[in-house]
């Protein structure tokens, strides 16, 4: 039998209860304003690694397999922790002192580098899955390069890439976990404040899962929906 | 740098781990009895939607309470990731298999071999060729979220960074270096991954 008497109660009595809930809230927040950078970033250069232009390409594929070889956790320090310090003192001072949140948005700036290095590799087989006769009709009907990419390309790439782009939005929320090494107050960091003041570790930290659980069977339903909704007709839908 | 070397040998511990049990959920998924199809389900679909560190946590937790003592960190550590790899492990290995054409398995059937010399002898050894690319990508994962056991204080390559930086405040080098080393260990290995996938080709 196990010598160990459970108290739930942890997860919902005042003050925890209201801890949970702010870090809930933290995290949601997190998670979705690095995902709408992370995606405008990984748009671009997931496109630029598909361009005819050499240099940039080559630029392009550098940036992902460098953010993407590097742990989160590494970059994440390295942005807190170091990155600062090349910035003239005074400046770096006003950014730990002053700047409300900065560590909230540290972890932005490392979360959407490190998910955009990810998108683009989405976004670049994504393109890469659309077959070459497009590219060349679209050219021929007269449309700039740009053009081609805005109203033909992307349109079409982006509804191949939703169920892909599903998974990283997900990984984007589980990687939110990690801003509570800086000391972002999100849900992870409360529910293990939680076990520091009432040594209920298990409790709380079940209750953590449950919660990015729920977040991500809600997003999982919402995105089947979407995905449905958008599916290219013509194409082999992936069925189960 | 004994922090690398404690690096190494949690991934080495969670690629092993996991895949053996990895195997088993995998082939769990796709069994046709209901009382292991879902139970396996349940496990693959609840790990993938926890994020690691608060399965590190939770299992940094559970384990002294169901051992009866503090067993360390590291075994700790050890244990969670084996379980979550697992279930990603899991998913390759149910996507290698399904990947195999169903006439290999009429085939064997028909030979006289029964469930488990026919996965034995005939269906893993291919799906393992498909899945090679697969597993030596998710292989470079481990060994990058094995960073995250800097959570629980296990000194791994991270924490051994940071212990030094507590003592020379020079973020800016120790982190660049942690960094880089990362960075050329992982992408000597994807490009390693990548060579083999486009020198083998997929079994069809």
């Amino acid at each position: 039998m196990l010598a160990y008497e459970f108290r739930w109660s942890v997860l919902w009595e005042q003050p925890y209860g209201l801890w949970m809930l702010e870090g809930i809230w933290t995290t949601i927040k997190l998670g979705l304003i690095s995902w709408v950078f992370a995606l405008l970033l990984g748009i671009i250069v997931g496109t630029c690694r598909v361009t005819p232009w050499r240099p940039l390409r080559l630029l392009a594929t550098a940036y992902t397999e460098f953010f993407r070889d590097i742990p989160l956790l590494v970059q994440l320090f390295f942005w807190y922790f170091a990155a600062p310090r090349v910035l003239p003192a005074p400046i770096e001072q006003y950014l730990y002192r002053q700047v409300p949140q900065a560590e909230f948005w540290i972890v932005v700036i490392a979360l959407s580098i490190y998910t955009s290095s990810r998108v683009a590799e989405q976004i670049r087989s994504g393109m890469q899955s659309i077959p070459v006769d497009q590219f060349h009709a679209a050219l021929s009907t007269g449309l700039t390069y740009l053009q081609m990419y805005r109203y033909v390309t992307i349109p079409l790439a982006i509804r191949i890439m939703i169920p892909p782009l599903t998974a990283e939005f997900l990984t984007i929320f589980k990687n939110t976990s990690l801003a509570m090494t800086v000391g972002v107050l999100e849900a992870t960091f409360m529910s293990q404040q939680i076990e520091a003041y009432t040594f209920r570790g298990l409790e709380a930290t079940t209750g953590a899962c449950l919660v990015y659980l729920a977040i991500t069977m809600m997003v999982v339903f919402f995105m089947g929906i979407v995905e449905k909704r958008l599916a290219v007709p013509g194409l082999i839908a992936r069925g189960r | 740098m004994q922090g690398l070397l404690t690096t190494f040998q949690l991934a080495v511990i969670a690629i092993s781990g996991g895949m053996i049990l990895g195997v088993l959920v995998g082939m769990g998924r796709l069994s046709s009895r209901v009382c292991v199809y879902y139970p396996a389900t349940v496990f693959v679909n609840f790990l993938r939607s926890i994020p690691l560190i608060l399965v590190i946590f939770w299992f940094y937790f559970l384990v002294p309470i169901l051992a009866g003592r503090p067993l360390g960190d590291f075994l700790s550590a050890a244990i969670a990731f084996i379980v979550f790899e697992a279930s990603y492990f899991a998913e390759i290995i149910r996507a290698g298999i399904q990947s195999i054409p169903k006439g290999q398995l009429q085939a064997a059937y028909s030979t006289g071999l029964n469930y488990p010399k026919t996965m034995r002898y005939i269906i893993i050894p291919q799906a393992l060729k498909n899945m090679i690319p697969s597993l030596l990508t998710q292989s470079v994962i481990i060994l990058q979220d094995t960073s995250l056991a800097y959570v629980i204080g296990l000194k791994e390559f991270l924490r051994s960074g940071s212990i030094v930086d507590a003592r020379e405040v020079r973020s800016l080098e120790i982190y660049t270096f942690v960094g880089i080393v990362y960075f050329l260990i992982c992408f000597s290995m994807s490009t390693l991954s990548k060579r083999w996938e486009a020198k083998k080709g997929a079994v069809r």
